[in-house]
């Protein structure tokens, strides 16, 4: 044992008042940024590899049916929808926020924009519709987050509520059948084109659009600096109350966009659309990397997730598994992307 | 010297992390019944080897010894059932939680094994609380409402109630007022009495060198000295070993004659007071001035700072930048007319810590770098940059994230921030809290020459020789009112004390 004497021994070379270790390359572009988004980091790469794993898996078991272009097509048509709707939830995630009203605003949006009063003005009538409502229900959400100083949670989950039941209230139950053709032509192959539907043409503007304004704009920067830390970016002089209004009205305006895609899919409105969409965009923006408590994640890992579910739910039909089994393979791929995500933030701890 | 083999030796410890080696061969060597203290720079390695010790890192190498036998602390249970209590810097308490229900939180005292028998627990709890100088906290109090010098010692209340033998305290007086920190170095001195060890982490040397008995300086992750004397170990020399060179804890000069400052006032606060924080205050700033408020935690001054600038609202008066009265209550207001704030909680108030600093610097600016919100990364990231490199920050890194800076770095990227924005009047609050003996002398530099510049800097600091070496007109404030005005030459640290403790009880 050492006795306890004074003594001083110089180890290795002094480097001087050097800051903590970085773990981030210094890089000469702005290509090592975090936030990016394009940036294939691991989480990115991984994803594309459990989708590559997806589709071969599908043209395994169902190769016919499944490497088929109408149900490649149909795939993507229906990752469309749903992937609108991710677009908007993305943004009031990284936030620090929830919305749990998504799925009641495309329902209330769908029924709204196809009463046979809206019908009689035509493909604009229902489009306009849709998306003004969509606007509306969200500018409500954001009003009362924003000014009314509610949580989240529970303002959204009361237009969760309230929005359902205007929409049942409109259409007294009853599927309100689309009779505007232009509106309906958009659905069918022959407005595909280059063999691509005009609805996944639209989720990959809405995708376009949402990654510039992340990645490129001052709204985007805005949005992370108030989920990473909104008291910082308070006293930073963002206002962080107006931001988090253009959140919630951006969350609407893609559920009205996605409202107007499910009336071309289905052909009409119904009360019943959308039903857990907030849990599909959710759990799609988690396991894309989108972090639950705000100021992390990226459009192109919550496309993905929403191309990832698309697919499950696609091959399990093919294999003609139930629906229950699709439930329970999904949970789990929640709880494996939380665990993965976890596991990555745990090894960034110093 | 003691025949009996220390009380705990670490020797070799190393811990890696991705990409990182955060301990690279560490050795601590600790006595029963002294005050170890472990000096290092920030990312030097300790809040690592605290971990270490407390059973919450796992080492990669190297072999702890307790009282002569060698033991693996594998969780942090299994330290504190060998006697290794951890009270962290950041307090550990569950705020919904009465005081009692947070000191036995795990070991609670129980009936048939789950019936937790409160009256119990309240006495035991109030009992703890009387041996630690404070009787008078309630144990039936939920702690949220206690303040954060109570806060202190219930979490220490709570290492306590284990049988311990060895107290790791982590920068313990960082929250406390000066006579807070006495009754802390009566618990300590009465801690060691009893045979425990104390294994102390602070910044302050002057606090080391009054109840340290020996000091272990760590730096990059390595040991570079062991048992140095406490008392009376030249600071010169401890300073070199933490930094690797040799830095003067200096204050840079004061403009040649005071007259310099002159002109009109470009922030003038009149009447200004908020009901239960403080008492109405004037003040004015002139361009080129440093003025400090000196006060004790509690006294107001962080609240006068934070009303100037809008985050709290003002019962009372007017805050007027260059002649325009600003709104009342609006920080965007404040930031339009030209006032930044680097407040007291970096990581918590200003800084986005998984953003790089580029982004960390622009985001009060970032309209000058866009056209209809489209940013210009480019332009965005030269003038952050240049900001950055303006305040010397080194290495000067735009894209590293910043929670891997050091804290004087992080300090410097919210005065890049305002620097960027061009602001006319700095609010500074604890400006050195955090940072390194070494990195202060520089940002001490680097805010004298803002001021040299033109800019007007509100300081306030609770380390009376920062204020009175930095500033050029000091401001004495006792519980939300101002006691006393002069210029810094004119005061000394004593005189500053009684003015702030005057008339306030003695303990």
């Amino acid at each position: 044992m050492t006795q306890p004497a004074p003594s001083a021994q110089h180890n290795g070379p002094d480097k001087g008042a050097v800051a903590a270790p970085s773990d981030t390359p210094p890089s000469k572009s702005g290509g090592g940024m975090p936030a990016l988004g394009l940036r294939l980091d691991v989480r990115i790469l991984s994803l594309l590899g459990v989708l590559a794993a997806l589709v071969l898996v599908g043209g395994i078991t169902e190769p016919d049916a499944f490497l088929d272009t109408g149900n490649l097509q149909l795939i993507l048509t229906q990752a469309s929808v749903i992937g609108v709707v991710t677009v908007g939830m993305t943004f009031v995630i990284i936030s620090g926020g929830i919305d749990l009203s998504v799925g009641a605003m495309v329902a209330l949006a769908s029924v709204w924009a196809t009463t046979l009063a809206t019908q009689e003005y035509g493909f604009a009538g229902i489009a306009f519709t849709a998306v003004i409502v969509g606007l509306a229900a969200g500018l409500v959400n954001g009003v009362l987050i924003a000014y009314g100083n509610m949580v989240p949670f529970i303002a959204t989950l009361a237009m969760l509520a309230s929005a359902r039941g205007l929409a049942l209230q409109i259409t007294d139950g009853k599927t309100q059948i689309v009779t505007v053709d232009s509106v309906l032509d958009l659905g069918l192959p022959d407005s595909y084109i280059l063999g691509i539907p005009p609805l996944v043409i639209m989720f990959a503007v809405v995708v376009i659009v949402g990654w510039l304004i992340l990645n490129r704009t001052t709204f985007g920067r805005r949005t992370v600096a108030v989920g990473g830390n909104a008291e910082a970016a308070r006293l930073a002089g963002i206002d962080v109350r107006r931001q988090r209004l253009y959140l919630y009205l951006l969350s609407g305006l893609c559920c009205g966009i996605a409202a107007f895609m499910l009336i071309v899919l289905a052909g009409s409105g119904q009360n019943t659309n959308g039903n857990l969409y907030e849990l599909d965009a959710i759990a799609a923006a988690i396991i894309g990397g989108t972090l639950l408590s705000g100021g992390r994640g990226t459009i192109v890992g919550s496309v993905l997730g929403v191309l990832i579910f698309t697919t499950i739910t696609n091959i399990f039909a093919l294999n003609n598994l139930q629906s229950d089994v699709q439930q329970i393979a999904k949970g789990a791929i929640i709880v494996a992307a939380v665990l993965v995500q976890s596991r990555t933030m745990r090894g960034r701890e110093t | 010297m003691a025949p009996e083999p220390p009380l705990l030796t670490m020797s070799g410890i190393t811990k890696l992390f991705p990409g990182v080696r955060a301990l690279d061969g560490v050795d601590l060597e600790v006595q029963a019944g002294e005050v170890h203290c472990l000096l290092g720079q920030n990312g030097a390695g300790k809040s690592t080897l605290i971990k270490v010790l407390a059973g919450a890192h796992q080492p990669n190498d190297g072999e702890i010894t307790w009282r002569g036998e060698k033991v693996q602390l594998k969780s942090p249970i299994a330290a504190m059932r060998l006697g290794i209590a951890t009270i962290y810097q950041e307090l550990d308490l569950v705020e919904g939680l009465s005081v009692a229900e947070n000191v036995f939180l795990g070991h609670e005292p129980t009936s048939a094994g789950f019936i937790v028998r409160t009256g119990e627990g309240r006495a035991a709890a109030k009992a703890l609380l009387a041996r630690l100088g404070h009787p008078e906290i309630d144990p039936a109090r939920h702690v949220g409402d206690l303040s954060a010098a109570q806060q202190q010692i219930v979490s220490m209340a709570r290492a306590l109630s284990h049988e311990v033998r060895l107290i790791v305290m982590d920068e313990p007086s960082a929250a406390l007022d000066p006579d807070e920190v006495d009754n802390l170095f009566r618990i300590v001195e009465g801690l060691t009495a009893d045979g425990v060890a104390v294994v102390y982490i602070s910044h302050r040397l002057e606090e080391i060198r009054r109840i340290g008995d020996r000091v272990t300086v760590i730096k990059d992750g390595r040991t570079v000295a062991v048992g140095l004397p406490a008392a009376d170990t030249p600071t010169r020399d401890i300073v070199a070993m933490m930094t690797g060179r040799d830095v003067a804890y200096v204050f840079p000069p004061r403009p040649d004659e005071p007259a310099a400052i002159t002109g009109e006032p470009v922030l003038r606060v009149q009447g200004l007071s908020r009901k239960g924080e403080f008492a109405p205050v004037d003040l004015e700033l002139r361009p080129g001035e440093i003025v400090g408020l000196a006060g004790l935690v509690g006294s107001g001054r962080s609240e006068i700072l934070e009303t100037i600038y809008g985050a709290r609202k003002a019962s009372t008066g007017t805050v007027t930048v260059a002649g325009k009265q600003l709104r009342p209550g609006s920080v965007r207001a404040a930031v339009a007319a030209g006032i930044g704030l680097a407040p007291e909680e970096r990581k918590a108030q200003a800084l986005l810590m998984t953003e790089s600093v580029t982004r960390n610097v622009s985001v009060s600016s970032l309209s000058r770098f866009a056209r209809i919100g489209w940013i210009d990364r480019g332009g965005e990231r030269k003038a952050a940059r240049s900001a950055t490199r303006e305040l010397q920050m080194r290495p000067d890194n735009p894209d590293a994230a910043v929670r891997t800076l050091s804290g004087g770095n992080q300090q410097k990227a919210v005065l890049a921030r305002w620097l960027l924005r061009g602001c006319r009047v700095l609010l500074l609050d604890e400006p050195t809290r955090g940072v390194d003996v070494g990195a202060r002398a520089e940002l001490y530099a680097v805010i004298r020459r803002l001021a040299d510049e033109g800019l007007a800097v509100l300081l306030v600091s609770s380390e009376v020789p920062e204020v009175l070496g930095l500033a050029d007109r000091v401001l004495v404030l006792r519980e939300g009112e101002v006691v006393h005005t002069a210029p810094a030459q004119e005061l000394d640290e004593h005189r500053v004390l009684d003015l702030v403790m005057e008339g306030s009880p003695t303990p």
